[in-house]
């Protein structure tokens, strides 16, 4: 049996369309978007301002800490020429090499951290929360529920439904990008603990500020990654019969337990990348001190 | 003969019965206090504002007021409503700007030094004052593939009925919570601000199809009319219908999010569609 096409039915709609801002609530209704405007603009400037640095993520301290910046990890080449750059051995492939420019355009500087940053990047440009946040705080679609959007969009409005948006459905592609980093993340987190002693070269446990703030990003930035919609998606929600597995729905249920709180992990882990990446930088700098703990 | 229990818990029975119990929770002043509500009075082609001042008590929800004016002041001010209770979705409105059942919106919770504005929704047409004609979203459900279940197996067939597990009918169950008060339909601002009627089911209709699709037990594809007809990709997950809704269902993460997934995994995803080539079924989804 074929079905006729769909087509939904028209309706006569009345002419109450509301101006840019206009609304009748009368409640602080600005408040929040703007506070997101504000919050992603510096998160993302002062993260593309330390993108481009080069220099600075990498501290050894005078008690021999092992402390990377989240923003460079992974380290894929090393310009071991660069103030504060992580040594050569803790980089995958070395050396930074000839064939790779410095300078992209000739201005551009290529660093460490925008080799990796893209896929980070792409996963919260992407991200479901971030999406529907900053439609909102950057481009007014809506400003906020039931306040009046900008004339000039009207019907013509697409959506997520054809280019440009449509290629958020990239999403998926980012998390399995994202998801080695985690344990990335992990690993500069357990070295964070090991101290190499100057003098010896022995490998000592011990706790500095610096190994609690990696360690409390590497958590926070694992859970906003397992909290993702996507990875729901996939490791359960696609199944109309997610129970008919004990091991996928106990999956399916702790992603979802990180997803409620998709939102809250979307904002500290931001603010606490760059938070261990600014501890990391003036440490390195020589303008804070690491306080050893143990 | 009285049992122990009954003994033990007769003050507390006796509490509920004399409603004294409420008095312990939240005690009424039964202080009256004047406030004006600013309501539309028009039809589609023409209207205003009007101003009625009235007095208020302690406990009064917005639809109360309405009421009061209606029996006081404005006999022929149209209001739809039937249950009071939050559970009809009849008395959808916007109360100072936000759409809300005027049964569920306490008076306490406004500041009633101002003026209250009462308006219609907007994302309909207006029949009269507070009224508007919701019936496309009825012709909109018409247009959802119903639901089609699969067949028993030789098992179910003996038992009477077919077996599901209680988590995976819990996960459509919420959907199914939805008074049709169309109040998200109404926030949405595809439909309320760009008019896509003809294209967009709104989110109403979304969590519609998501209790379907879902469904341990359906075997309909509902997915390629999602994309293509019903405009899923429409909605840029700005939540405003989740935080609208009366039931709190997770409108956005639990129902649509999910859905858009289940059009990328058809759509826009070559992997999954590679994977789907060896393991065939409802969208590769079913089970």
């Amino acid at each position: 049996m074929t079905r006729a096409p769909v087509s939904l039915p028209q309706v006569a709609l009345p002419d109450n369309q509301r101006g840019f801002l206009q609304t009748k609530r009368t409640d602080t209704w600005w408040l929040f978007p703007t506070i997101t405007l504000i919050y992603f603009a510096i998160a993302a400037t002062y993260l593309t301002w330390a993108a481009w640095q080069g220099e600075h993520y990498w501290y050894s301290g005078p008690g021999g800490a092992q402390y990377l910046s989240p923003i460079y990890s992974p380290v894929l080449f090393s310009d071991s020429t660069r103030a504060g750059a992580a040594p050569v051995e803790h980089s995958w492939f070395g050396e930074w090499p000839s064939w790779l420019p410095k300078l992209l355009l000739g201005f551009i500087p290529l660093t460490p951290a925008l080799l990796i940053l893209w896929a980070p990047g792409g996963f919260r440009l992407t991200c479901y929360y971030y999406r529907g946040a900053y439609y909102k705080a950057f481009w007014g679609d809506p400003p906020n529920c039931a306040v009046g959007e900008p004339g000039f969009r009207g019907t013509r409005f697409r959506g997520e439904r054809s280019l440009p948006l449509v290629i958020m459905n990239i999403h998926r592609y980012f998390l399995y990008a994202v998801i080695p980093f985690i344990f990335i993340l992990s690993y500069d987190a357990i070295i964070s603990f090991i101290f190499i002693d100057p003098e010896t070269g022995s490998h000592r446990f011990g706790i500095g500020v610096g190994s609690l703030v990696i360690t409390a990003n590497t958590v926070l930035l694992a859970s906003y990654t397992f909290g993702c919609h996507s990875l729901r998606h996939i490791i359960g929600g696609k199944k109309d019969c997610i129970a008919s597995s004990q091991a996928r729905l106990t999956a399916y249920n702790c992603v979802g337990c990180f997803n409620r709180w998709h939102m809250q992990w979307a904002w500290i882990s931001l603010f606490w990348v760059g938070f261990a990446d600014l501890y990391i930088r003036l440490c390195s700098m020589g303008i804070w001190s690491d306080w050893r703990i143990l | 003969m009285v049992s122990p229990t009954t003994e033990r818990l007769k003050p507390q029975i006796d509490d509920l019965i004399e409603g004294r119990h409420l008095g312990k929770l939240h005690k009424p002043t039964g202080e009256k206090r004047r406030a004006v509500f600013r309501i539309w009075r028009g039809d589609d082609s023409n209207g205003k504002f009007v101003d009625y001042p009235t007095e208020v008590t302690d406990g009064m929800v917005v639809l109360d007021a309405v009421h009061q004016i209606q029996a006081e002041q404005a006999n022929d001010l149209a209001v739809r409503w039937n249950c009071k209770a939050g559970k009809c979705g009849s008395c959808s409105a916007e109360v100072n700007g936000k759409p809300c059942l005027m049964c569920m919106t306490r008076l306490d919770q406004l500041n009633l030094d101002m003026h209250v504005t009462i308006e219609p929704i907007q994302t309909f047409p207006l029949i009269k004052d507070l009224v508007a004609d919701v019936s496309w979203n009825f012709e909109v459900k018409k247009k959802i593939k119903p639901f089609k279940p699969r067949k028993k197996t030789a098992e179910e067939e003996k038992v009477g009925g077919w077996r599901m597990k209680q988590e995976d009918i819990d996960r459509v169950q919420e959907f199914r919570k939805c008074i049709e008060c169309f109040l998200c339909q109404d926030v949405c601002h595809v439909l309320r601000d760009h008019k896509k009627h003809a294209e967009f089911i709104g989110p109403r209709f979304l969590i519609h199809v998501a209790a379907l699709e879902m469904h341990p037990l359906d075997t309909e594809d509902r997915i390629p009319e999602l994309r293509n007809n019903h405009g899923i990709g429409y909605c840029n997950i700005t939540k405003c219908c989740t935080q609208v809704c009366p039931e709190h269902i997770h409108i956005t993460d639990n129902g649509i999010i999910p859905l858009k997934e289940r059009v990328v995994d058809e759509f826009y995803d070559p992997l999954t569609k590679l994977f789907r080539i060896f393991k065939p079924g409802k969208g590769g989804n079913s089970a």
